[in-house]
């Protein structure tokens, strides 16, 4: 810890109380703080590697055995004869698709909010940043009226589609063209007869790849997690997507709900193994991504 | 629709010449995509959830009769305190813990430590949603949890004592502290490293020490980000709906399956056949997260839309 400025604090005042206090609260702070954040995560990549016995009874941070981790998995994927596979694969369907439409949509209208000039373009700047801001779980319910109303309820549009609707993806790109972007290059391209959609796919797509990488990243995460839309408009379970498959599998968990859960292999290492398996791809994504994450939160704040 | 008008009205402008057009009606086309979906899941949800709101289930008229239907419901009014009593707590643990934190991040330690600490607050962020309920229903299960006797210490020695219904209001906000605690320190670390180093260097030389920087300079120079933060965070928290969906089913039914106002919604719709009442619900959640964004829209410049 050096730091700067306490030392020059200290430098007048050496080894004064208010000193040592103050030390004394950063450590405590930064310390609770790390093991609220820190603990759980252990704790949950620990908790397959034993048996649901051993983690009432064993040390918290013990590790069991590797043998272990795959009866779990065994018990995992007897569970609605790998139910689990097929959520998985659902979400994969869901999230990818919605991805690529996401994508589709989003790069090509914040381009044209950032360079083009037309009628209404303020106005859709507005709303989409209103949606933006709006809570995305605010939509949920009337976005299930609607297609309730429309007979589309069940099907994967009733998931891809609203998914798809990305208004902050169109902000990250709106932001990203508006100050990388100079529009004198695209005038003199035009001047030099230049069409719009060359323009686009020669001059801006190639610039765009930082930030369809953010887009990509927010959209994926933000649609994988997705619970609320999911477990209003998808009835059967081989339709699930793996969050409301998570659902499911903690209404059969025995110590959750004893009277459903009985007979049932699925214990707590099973429910710690299909957390794990289920946040398996946003985790990866966490970890190799960080710097974008960073400037992505930080969009607002550079746009200068 | 006025799109379609205004696209007619730019036509002449073209005249004007090649260069002064900027693509005006091939912007119209680079939009189309994305306008579609945002009026078939932005604009036409919201306007038909007001719709549904102001009628009855034969599409007839009734005014403000749906709303008075809902809020006179006996579940109305708990599920908004219960909401109101968790977003006072979660304001101010998230405004208070992130601005101290990363204060403390940005000054007291090297940077490389920094961004650890950083890194592992965000972390839990990964397991947003289901997942983070379901790690904690086992961090708070006293047979299981690695903290047991923290529980045991608070008098809850049994799962069911922790899942007592006055207790969600605390395990809600754990629980959303552990998931977006993280994102919001490295925002505010973000916003106080964009604050000038003369800045800082000038208020030690005025004998400031890093607490008096942090309170007299610092956090009023970034009070715009803290503001930003409260009104987000204010919107999502009205919307809490996975989270005691989850914890009302662990609890076997003793915590009240409409906690939350998104919660009564849904059994509006779900379980009664109420779409009208459902949607009368909805809109007084849309009318907080419309006006907390036209708040945010208005008054703050980090959205300011261009002039140029």
């Amino acid at each position: 810890m050096t730091d700067t400025a306490l030392r020059s604090a200290s430098a007048r005042r050496p080894g004064t109380p208010g000193r040592v206090l103050s030390t004394l609260i950063v450590v405590v702070l930064l310390g609770v703080l790390l093991v609220f954040f820190v603990l759980p995560v252990i704790w949950l990549l620990l908790a397959p590697s034993k048996t649901a016995a051993q983690i009432v009874n064993d040390s918290p941070l013990s590790f069991g055995s590797f043998s272990q981790i795959g009866k779990a998995w065994d018990h995992l994927t007897a569970f609605q004869n790998d139910a689990l596979l097929t959520w998985l694969k659902n979400s994969a369907i869901y999230s990818g698709a919605s991805l690529l439409l996401t994508l589709a949509t989003s790069v090509p209208a914040g381009y044209a909010l950032a360079l083009t000039r037309f009628r209404g373009r303020k106005t859709l700047l507005m709303i989409t940043l209103v949606t933006m801001i709006m809570p995305s779980a605010t939509l949920v319910l009337p976005i299930f009226l609607e297609l309730n109303e429309f007979h589309l309820i069940g099907t994967v549009w009733s998931i891809i589609l609203p998914f798809s609707f990305y208004p902050f993806g169109v902000y990250l790109v709106y932001i990203y063209f508006a100050t990388n972007l100079p529009r004198d290059i695209l005038a003199a391209a035009r001047i030099d007869g230049c069409s719009e959609w060359k323009l686009f796919t020669h001059i801006a797509l190639p610039l765009a790849r930082p930030v369809i990488a953010l887009v990509a990243f927010f959209g994926f995460v933000g649609n994988w997690n997705n619970f609320f839309l999911p477990y209003l408009v998808l009835p059967n379970s081989n339709e699930f997507p793996i969050q409301v498959g998570l659902n499911q599998l903690l209404s059969s968990t025995p110590s959750f709900n004893p009277v459903a859960g009985a007979g049932l292999n699925i214990t707590i290492p099973e429910l710690a193994l299909a957390i794990i398996i289920a946040i398996l791809p946003v985790l990866v994504l966490f970890l190799f991504s960080q710097r974008a994450l960073v400037s992505g939160m930080l969009a607002g704040a550079t746009k200068e | 629709m006025t799109l379609l008008e205004s696209r007619r009205v730019t036509a002449p402008a073209r005249r004007r010449g090649v260069s002064r057009r900027r693509g005006g009606r091939a912007g119209y086309l680079f939009v189309a995509g994305y306008a579609v979906l945002l009026l078939a899941f932005g604009v036409f949800p919201t306007v038909y959830a007001f719709y549904l709101s102001l009628t009855n289930d034969r599409g007839q008229f009734t005014g403000v009769n749906q709303f008075v239907k809902v809020i006179q419901d006996y579940r109305f009014v708990p599920a908004f305190t219960d909401m109101l009593l968790y977003l006072v707590m979660w304001l101010v643990l998230l405004v208070v813990l992130t601005v101290l934190v990363a204060v403390v991040l940005r000054g007291r330690m090297r940077p490389g430590l920094s961004a650890l600490f950083r890194f592992l607050f965000y972390l839990p962020g990964a397991l947003a949603g289901v997942a983070s309920v379901l790690v904690w229903l086992f961090m708070l299960d006293p047979d299981v949890s690695p903290v047991s006797w923290l529980l045991d210490s608070l008098g809850l020695n049994s799962f069911a004592a922790v899942l007592a219904p006055g207790n969600l209001p605390v395990i809600l906000v754990l629980i959303a502290f552990w998931t977006g605690a993280g994102g919001w320190i490295v925002v505010m670390y973000g916003a106080l490293n964009n604050i000038p180093d003369e800045v800082l260097e000038a208020a030690k030389m005025d004998g400031a020490g890093p607490w008096k920087t942090a309170w007299h300079i610092q956090i009023p120079m970034i009070r715009t980000w803290i503001a930003y933060m409260a009104i987000l965070a204010f919107a999502a928290g009205t919307q809490l709906f996975v989270e005691p969906q989850l914890l009302q089913t662990a609890s076997l039914g003793r915590v009240s399956p409409t906690w939350s106002p998104n919660q009564l919604a849904y059994v509006f719709a779900f379980q009664q056949g109420d779409f009208n009442g459902a949607a009368a619900v909805s809109v007084f959640l849309l009318a907080i997260g419309l006006i907390a964004a036209g708040l945010l829209v208005r008054r703050s410049d980090m959205f300011k839309v261009d002039e140029t």
